[in-house]
């Protein structure tokens, strides 16, 4: 396995391999609950939860789990979790807690958090699946956010419930509803596309005779 | 009867899973360009999420009202379980399609429609026939969103798209507009 | 924990998963096993702790639904559907969440103020909740709380938010009569509609007049008793 710096473990997760905007996993619940910033921090803030203690679980427990059951011992880890997660928002703030409904069980099918286990929590000592767990964490908080402020603004013209703009604005409602959802991230993925396309530079070949010719275009490092 | 109608034509189309409550987005995102694969996706996942749908009403009524917060952890297993099984028959039934379908049966594990499917029906307290009609509303709706995405991907890949639309920025602009049309079933049933 | 020093020697022993001897499915099983009851244990925990608080939310949710709807009663009763009467009693062995049932309200003095009665039907989008309050004696509305929606948000949902709409079914006489603005007939049924989301209002109309019916002449039994 390569060697990898802790800096680096914490890191990845935000932005470089962000679950949501770049490996496209835990779709359901980044379209389906960030209509409004507050359900949107809600619901990164359970699966943060879920995903930390799941690796934490997954990471101490590592040798105990033999191999060939190990994707049924990480659900059942993970499921344990996200009922923690699921009873104690419903005691504390139980109006979040019907506001994203169905989606907290939902959690424990996020392709990412399983994922995680799978490629890292289960090879690694604690300590770094810990580190990769809060990055990717993070990560997806912040893809929610994007998309939960995006939203909002557009569609409610408020930001956690804060009237931005006054009473003549006439809100996008078609951004809280469903298709609003798919187009809000499906237009920051064309940024994204847009601004790595940017990133990348032309790599001139030398022919022979001095005359140089755009080959290839290749990201840069 | 009214009422199991509305149910099944509320969760295919009204309500679609894929387009309306965004459930079963990975396969919809992922499935290939090829419209027979989206079919053969579809039934599998009819034919779990219908199982799904007896056995979740089963543990609702006689196991899970001692204890409910077992639910998630029930209900994951059963899945768990239900899709080994799904696999296994396939495999035997048809070594063609298990190929075929490759990764995507497994997946279908996580595939958040079936769970999905499962928790919906115990929130709105459906009996055991209303879940039935649930879940064949709402796996026909699935079916429909992958079918419909896979033939619009099949034309896309043979146009002349910009680079930067290539991959998923687009699907999710098709699926948006997908939805956008989904919307006009609201209101289909006026009493 | 007897097979931990097993699975652990087992495991060491082994190297990674090429090659690695065969783990006995009874050994597989008892690992799952045991992570399920400890799982299991782990919950019992937490939900003793939370179910207190979500069923203290509820009942507040209820409680102030109520006072809403039949503006304001001291207190409330609940009364069971029990084989065709009502009742306040729950008859041994039969689990309360299986019962339809309806809310008496009193005032001060202990007089009956009217029923608080909930009522669910498909609307534009998905199921609309609501709970209304109803005088028998005057055969009128005296309050409409929509519980739960999913209605267009700015159009549908306005059921629930626009208090000029909810405040119309105050007095109302049943059955209730749905008429566009601009039709007003000045009959005292008539509920005038939100332009715009004339499925969103006529349900919540429909799913009052329904309940009416379903309860008929069991609620008149009850009007004018004194409290039990």
């Amino acid at each position: 396995m390569r060697a990898t710096t802790p800096r680096y473990d914490l890191l990845r997760g935000v932005w470089e391999e962000n679950p949501v905007l770049v490996q496209l996993l835990g779709l359901c619940p980044a379209l389906a609950v960030t209509n409004t910033v507050a359900n949107s921090i809600a619901m990164g803030l359970a699966t943060f939860f879920v995903l930390f203690g799941s690796s934490l679980l997954v990471s101490t427990f590592k040798r105990f789990i033999p191999h060939e059951v190990r994707i049924s011992a990480y659900i059942l880890i993970i499921a344990t979790f996200v009922t923690i997660a699921d009873l104690v928002l419903a005691a504390v703030v139980p109006t979040i807690h019907k506001a994203l409904g169905a989606f907290i069980a939902l959690i424990v099918v996020n392709c990412m958090i399983l994922g995680r286990q799978e490629a890292f929590a289960s090879k690694r000592p604690v300590g770094r699946a810990l580190l990769d767990a809060a990055g990717t964490g993070v990560g997806f908080i912040i893809a929610l956010l994007m998309m939960g402020a995006f939203r909002e603004i557009l569609g409610y013209g408020s930001f956690l419930g804060f009237p931005l703009f006054g009473g003549s604005y006439e809100p996008w409602i078609i951004m809280i509803l469903p298709p609003g959802g798919f187009f809000t991230l499906g237009f920051i993925l064309l940024g994204f596309g847009w601004w790595r396309g940017r990133k990348s530079q032309p790599r001139v070949r030398q022919w022979p005779h001095g005359v140089g010719a755009v080959t290839s275009t290749r990201r840069a490092a | 009867m009214g009422e199991l109608f509305w149910i099944l034509v509320s969760a295919m189309l009204v309500n679609n899973f894929t387009l309306a409550l965004f459930l079963g987005l990975c396969p919809f995102m992922g499935v290939s360009a090829k419209v027979s694969t989206a079919i053969r996706m579809g039934a599998a996942n009819i034919f779990v999420m219908v199982i799904t749908s007896l056995v979740a009403s089963f543990l609702n009524a006689y196991v899970l009202t001692a204890a409910p917060y077992l639910r998630i952890i029930s209900f994951i297993v059963v899945i768990a379980s239900l899709v080994q099984i799904v696999e296994m028959t396939i495999k035997k039934i048809s070594p063609a399609l298990f190929r075929e379908l490759g990764i995507y049966l497994p997946l279908i594990t996580t595939n958040c429609a079936i769970l999905g499917l499962a928790v919906f029906q115990t929130n709105r307290g459906y009996d055991s026939v209303q879940g039935l009609f649930f879940a064949i509303g709402a796996g026909l709706g699935l079916t429909l969103a992958l079918v419909l995405m896979a033939s619009i991907r099949e034309r896309t890949e043979l146009a002349d798209v910009p680079a930067i639309a290539k991959g998923m920025g687009m699907v999710l602009i098709l699926a948006g507009s997908l939805s956008l049309a989904f919307m006009g079933f609201a209101g289909l049933f006026t009493s | 924990m007897s097979e931990d020093p097993d699975i652990r020697n087992s495991a060491k022993a082994a190297p990674d998963v090429l090659g690695q001897p065969e783990v006995p499915s009874s050994r597989l099983i008892a690992t799952l096993g045991m992570a399920g009851a400890l799982a299991g244990l782990l919950l019992v925990f937490v939900f003793q702790w939370a179910q207190p608080r979500i069923l203290a939310y509820q009942a507040e949710v209820l409680r102030q639904a109520i006072q809403e709807v039949l503006a304001g009663p001291a207190r409330y009763e609940t009364l069971f559907l029990v084989n065709g009467s009502l009742t306040n009693q729950l008859p041994p062995g039969v689990d309360s969440l299986d019962l339809e049932r309806v809310y008496l309200g009193y005032d001060d003095s202990g007089e009956p103020v009217g029923f608080a009665i909930a009522g669910a039907e498909p609307g534009f989008q998905d199921i609309i909740r609501l709970l209304f309050g109803y005088d028998p004696d005057t055969g009128r509305i005296l309050g409409m709380k929509v519980l739960e929606n999913k209605e267009t948000p700015g159009l549908g949902d306005k059921i629930e938010k626009d208090s000029v709409f909810v405040g119309r079914f105050e007095g109302v006489l049943v059955p209730l009569l749905g008429v566009k603005s601009g039709r007003v007939t000045g009959n005292e049924h008539e509920v005038v509609m939100i332009t715009g989301a004339t499925i969103s209002s006529r349900t919540v109309i429909e799913i009052i007049n329904n309940q009416i019916e379903h309860w008929g002449s069991l609620l008149n039994g009850f009007a004018g008793e004194p409290a039990q």
